[in-house]
């Protein structure tokens, strides 16, 4: 019951939002249902229900191990969404609104979705309900990245339904009844029909894939994140591709336990090693630094895939770099929203001096820069070496060192433009803009929380989560 | 029945080599729309005895998919006052010849991979598959914005095909709503398409160029 209500606070909240008639207190909604939603979501982590609500959908153990980082990171966002609609006081937020609640809504609901068709269709949902969010600057580049979101993610989730249906055919063909939940279809395990499974999964694994913003189906994400507002950034960063990455660990266990983990397993180390590979070379030529943290984000998706392609005590480093992930990605976007309104541009040719213009939100970036990159103490740090130490111990020695090559190329990338834009004489541009921009600390808390929260998970993991992790990976390997 | 069956699949293997071909927008939504019908029908066709659910998945699909969609489409094209000529970037002939390919590398692949009894004499499969690699092609070959909504509407009908062995198992809630999230999908598409009219004077997805590396 309590699993619904993650679901229906959100949608609720979104249909008053909806028809809420004051475009400036609006806004307020959504700090209320995300502080609900975060309340709902560590009561079910700290007090998980004794089994999943129903065959179809319920807070399973994987779904407790992700979904606080989202509603933590919604949080965040919710609480800067405030003061940030109110700097755009000149456009309705009648569709923003509702739209991001929806979202949350939505991505709870494919967070805990146990079947097959659910998983899509709320999965497909919260694409849909964040291309509103993408347009919302009414800019011609707004556009030309919803579309290209709209196109690219469109037909990645077509083929992904395709995979889905190809699964419940090797279900079918094995004398099952057609049932697509997947603790179903892992009961049938061994018996799946093999080349069916392995079609599902080549199928779903670009899909959702590109859903997650894995190489080379990351083409949509620079442009969506370029031209998105902070808030919707951070979401869609380290919310939406949460969402990806739980829907490709699951339709993985079935393939597992279908007997072909091993292939499943080696396209998704090969396709992590792509994805950080060419984030690293895309970040050594950036520019533009809300692009910047586009590229950043394929390379998390890709450790992300990597330790899931490592299985055990891989896999349970994936979900701590999930929250990880969640953490620094919100703080980084939200600092950088600040710099971009201060500053009026976003490349590292009209952006410098940024820490006399927003010393604080300059700070954030600086630090979110060490986070991201996996400088200790932060929580990213941690994780990424358990992941390098699981590949040493899997004998993926080769692996590790080309994963850490690649990291060392996306450190330089990433410092050269942070260090562009923060330091150095501020431009004319940034002196003549937006004069209502101040560093308050309505969007310099939110930030500098995420930023905390990123440390602690670095320095005091909490004993409830890594049970939480530990919980999901035994959901995963388990061979009925 | 699967003789009925296969000849409507043939049928609409057959539109996906006019869609290929077809130089003009207005044909391209009219091949379409064709194509959701016979897709339509087919449920009626599979189902041996008729049922109500049966009857009113097939209307419903070729309703949404026959009528509401191209009319959407149309009112785009006409509200945006477009070119109707299609300028490919990937030559009709060439298309042509890549989806005939196509469609022979779908049946001999549905040949090879393990089916169930009742589906053996069936080009479902194949012509699901034919039908994914036309929308594919036209997604990536044509350049404006409802030729590509054409190409992805091909591809959803290809996978309506393959869903449609799944139709005895799968439970309407799943159909239900997939058809649903393709209506919204194009919907919202269309607002897009509109939003770009706007702002570029064009539906030319060629010119949507400034965001890049």
């Amino acid at each position: 019951m309590r699993e619904l209500l993650l679901i229906i606070v959100p949608l609720a909240a979104a249909a008053l939002a909806a028809i809420w008639p004051d475009n400036r207190t609006r806004p307020w909604f959504l700090p209320a249902a995300a502080l609900a939603h975060t309340l709902l979501a560590f009561g079910l982590l700290l007090f998980p229900p004794a089994a999943p609500f129903h065959a179809w959908f319920g807070c399973d153990p994987l779904a407790r191990a992700m979904l606080p980082a989202v509603s933590l990171l919604f949080l965040g966002c919710a609480a800067y969404g405030v003061p940030y609609l109110s700097l755009r006081a000149e456009r309705s937020n009648r569709v923003f609104v509702p739209a991001f609640l929806a979202a949350l809504g939505l991505m709870s609901a494919a967070h805990m979705a146990r079947h097959l068709g659910l998983l899509w269709i709320a999965t497909e949902a919260v694409t849909l309900s964040s291309v509103p969010l993408l347009h919302f600057n009414n800019t011609p580049r707004a556009f030309e990245a919803t579309w290209k979101y709209l196109l690219v993610g469109g037909t990645g989730i077509a083929l992904s339904l395709l995979g889905s249906f190809c699964l419940g055919y090797a279900s079918l063909h094995s004398g099952g009844a057609g049932d697509l939940t997947f603790a179903g279809l892992m009961s049938q395990g061994i018996h799946l029909s093999r080349p069916w499974v392995l079609i599902a999964w080549v199928l779903l694994l670009v899909g959702y894939g590109t859903k997650m913003g894995l190489a080379p189906m990351h083409t949509w994400k620079p442009d969506a994140y370029g031209e998105a507002s902070g808030i919707v950034g951070a979401m869609l960063a380290g919310g939406v591709t949460t969402v990806a990455f739980t829907a490709i660990l699951r339709v993985r266990a079935v393939v597992e336990t279908a007997g072909a983990g091993v292939v499943a397993n080696r396209t998704l180390m090969v396709i992590g090693l792509f994805s950080v590979l060419v984030a690293a070379l895309f970040l050594l030529s950036a520019r533009d630094f809300k692009r910047m943290l586009a590229y950043s984000s394929v390379e998390h998706m890709g450790i992300l895939s990597l330790g899931a392609a490592l299985g055990g005590a891989g896999l349970w480093a994936a979900f701590f770099h999930v929250w990880n992930n969640s953490m620094t990605k919100g703080a980084l976007f939200l600092s950088a929203g600040n710099i971009r309104r201060a500053a009026g541009g976003r490349t590292v040719d009209e952006v410098s001096g940024m820490s006399l213009i927003t010393p604080r939100s300059a700070a954030l970036f600086v630090m979110g820069l060490f986070a991201v990159t996996a400088c200790p103490p932060f929580g990213p740090f941690f994780s990424e070496l358990l992941i390098v130490k699981s590949a040493f111990a899997t004998d993926h020695g080769w692996a590790a060192a080309f994963f850490l090559g690649c990291l060392v190329l996306a450190f330089f990338g990433l410092t050269r433009v942070v260090f562009a834009i923060v330091y150095g004489r501020p431009r004319q541009a940034a002196r003549e803009t937006d004069p209502r921009f101040r560093e308050t600390l309505a969007v310099i808390a939110p930030p500098a929380l995420l930023l905390l929260l990123s440390l602690l998970l670095g320095l005091a993991t909490p004993e409830v989560l890594r049970q939480a992790w530990t919980a999901a990976v035994q959901q995963l390997s388990s061979t009925p | 029945m699967n003789d009925w069956l296969n000849l409507l699949i043939g049928l609409a293997m057959g539109l996906n080599l006019v869609a290929l071909g077809t130089g003009r927008l207005p044909s391209l939504i009219r091949v379409a729309a064709l194509q959701g019908v016979v897709l339509g029908i087919m449920p009626l066709v599979i189902e041996h005895e008729l049922r109500l659910l049966g009857v009113a998945v097939a209307v419903a699909t070729a309703a949404i998919k026959g009528l509401v969609i191209p009319a959407l489409l149309r009112r785009a094209m006409r509200t945006a006052n477009i070119d109707r000529d299609l300028h490919p970037l990937v030559g009709f002939l060439p298309s042509l010849l890549l989806g005939a390919a196509g469609m022979i590398g779908a049946v001999v692949l549905a040949h090879r991979l393990p089916l169930l009894p009742e589906h053996h004499e069936s080009l479902l499969v194949a012509g699901s598959l034919a039908s994914v690699l036309t929308g594919l092609l036209l997604l990536i070959g044509r350049s404006k914005a409802i030729s590509q909504v054409c190409g992805y509407l091909i591809l959803e009908n290809g996978i309506y095909m393959f869903g449609l062995l799944l139709m005895h198992s799968v439970p309407l809630l799943v159909e239900g709503g997939i058809l649903l999230d393709l209506t919204v999908a194009i919907f919202v598409t269309g607002i897009i398409v509109d939003r770009i009219q706007r702002a570029f004077d064009s539906l030319d997805t060629r010119k949507l160029t400034v965001l890049r590396e």
